[in-house]
């Protein structure tokens, strides 16, 4: 495996531009530069607020320096709150040839447009193309399931499980999350945590998606969970929870921490002083985004009613839990999970094809989601306090 | 007359539900651990039926812990579901808004 050394030291797996805008009134300007640059290597991020949110400042900072970016550019109207100065800051010092154009002084849509497709190519010339060996305890997974069923728990997500143990024995990093879709596994979750203390902060995480959600009056529970055979959310949250595997977790990060070193984290995606901005997290892609903020080069994506999702910045690979599924949308799914309900193949066995196909994607094969040129963002308001001494153990 | 028998996996000994592996008509036949009883249903893949007789009030078991409690009596190859089965912790939700198929 090789990846593209950053200043910073880490390894990147794809070389991405961004092309990122600071506001709404320049979504627009942002994804005609994308468009016009004709080129799967330029993606388009984005916050759409006018007001400042350092949750949104830290997730856009982490993801521009994003080892799997190359170079990006900045697209501002000029009146808007998100501070662009910061962001800025934050590519260069992490090394990135990086621009803003801020619309209200480069003449408007037109300029603007034709200035941020010019300067993606010029930036393009100056990003890092030296590929360096890299080895699979530099590799940050993160996991997600969407579009859950009643064959999520019993084959897709046990298999990503058997995967994050092989991964976790080779001391790569792996991020599981939504712990509103943990609620009723905290006290099994709890056992396997590295310390007590980190233990108890686990269940405190827990216990507070389950308030947070009670608030809300709804759990993260779609219809589609329903008709696809699951009926509560502790029944989902122990499908989601067999994502984890076995391996000890070595700490509880929030998103747009990196994990200090190699070992499973668990992401607590719930925000911190209660409902304020609505949801914890509006759709799959939200979470997605929190973890290729926290580092995740890869995105294990396991699905049973069928989700098509990719991302921008990183890959997903789909692994999907139901045949019937699979046999609908076979074109959407790089891993077909299914047949472990038949007796075709074991939990173990799809684990291993799982981890075969990221080491492929690792070095640069494509997954469905990318050949089909899927590059979902979503970024919206949350609020977090920092994670306490007791989260990450052995620091 | 010969018996269909349907494809269900029980995940863990304790439990009092068994989940289907493929989609099943009414009067299939579940064998399981030398028991047999028929679907009073047809069965969609991922769905489960009660594998025992579960009392109103009752822990549905799945994976060997409780995912919600029995809200009637539930016969052997009933479909458990929104009708019978809410949550200990927050409602499901469907289109129709919360809990909506799952009124006491």
């Amino acid at each position: 495996m090789k990846g593209y050394l950053r200043a910073d030291g880490r390894k990147g797996i794809r070389n991405i531009t961004v092309v990122c805008y600071l506001v709404e009134c320049a979504h627009h300007v942002a994804r005609k530069i994308v468009d016009g640059c004709q080129d799967e290597n330029v993606h388009l991020i984005g916050f759409p607020g006018c007001y400042p949110n350092d949750y949104a400042l830290k997730q856009l900072s982490q993801l521009i320096r994003h080892p799997n970016v190359g170079a990006v550019v900045l697209l501002s109207l000029g009146c808007e709150g998100f501070n662009r100065e910061a962001l800025a800051a934050a590519a260069r010092e992490a090394g990135k040839p990086t621009d803003t154009i801020v619309i209200q002084q480069a003449g408007g849509t037109k300029t603007s447009i034709e200035k941020g497709i010019a300067t993606v190519k010029q930036l393009q010339t100056q990003m890092d193309i030296q590929l360096v060996p890299m080895s699979v305890d530099e590799l940050i997974i993160g996991t997600i399931c969407g579009g859950s069923d009643g064959t999520s728990g019993i084959t897709a997500n046990p298999a990503v499980g058997h995967c994050f143990d092989r991964l976790l024995a080779q001391d790569a990093t792996c991020i599981f999350e939504e712990t509103g879709e943990l609620i009723g596994c905290e006290q099994i979750m709890a056992e396997r945590a590295v310390s007590v203390e980190l233990g108890v902060e686990i269940e405190k995480a827990v216990h507070k998606a389950e308030d947070y959600y009670t608030q809300l009056g709804y759990g993260s529970f779609a219809p589609g969970n329903a008709e696809g055979g699951l009926t509560t959310q502790e029944e989902k949250s122990m499908g989601a929870y067999s994502k984890s595997g076995h391996s000890q977790i070595s700490g509880l990060i929030k998103p747009g921490d990196i994990p200090p070193k190699g070992g499973l984290y668990l992401m607590d995606v719930v925000p911190d002083g209660g409902p304020k901005f609505g949801f914890p997290n509006i759709s799959d892609n939200a979470e997605i985004v929190e973890m290729i903020a926290s580092g995740a080069h890869i995105i294990l994506f396991t699905t049973g009613r069928g989700s098509v999702v990719g991302s921008a910045i990183s890959p997903v690979i789909k692994i999907c839990a139901n045949p019937e599924t699979y046999a609908r949308m076979p074109d959407d799914m790089d891993v077909n999970a299914g047949r472990v309900l038949s007796g075709e193949s074991t939990v173990e066995e799809v684990g291993l094809e799982i981890y075969q196909q990221l080491l492929a994607v690792a070095v640069g094969a494509k997954t469905k989601s990318e050949e089909l040129g899927h590059q979902e963002f979503i970024l919206t308001y949350k609020q977090f306090e920092p994670i306490g001494p007791s989260c990450l153990p052995f620091r | 007359m010969s018996v269909e028998i349907a494809h269900f996996i029980q995940l863990h000994p304790q439990d009092n539900v068994v989940v289907c592996c493929t989609d099943t008509a009414q009067g299939y036949v579940v064998a399981l651990n030398g028991e047999q009883f028929q679907l009073t249903h047809a069965i969609e893949v991922g769905h489960k039926v009660a594998s025992q007789f579960i009392h109103k009030g009752q822990k549905i078991i799945k994976y060997g812990v409780a995912i919600g409690s029995a809200t009637q009596d539930i016969a052997v190859g009933e479909h458990v579901h929104l009708t019978n089965l809410k949550s200990d912790y927050i409602a499901s939700h469907t289109r129709l808004g919360v809990n909506s198929s799952n009124k006491d």
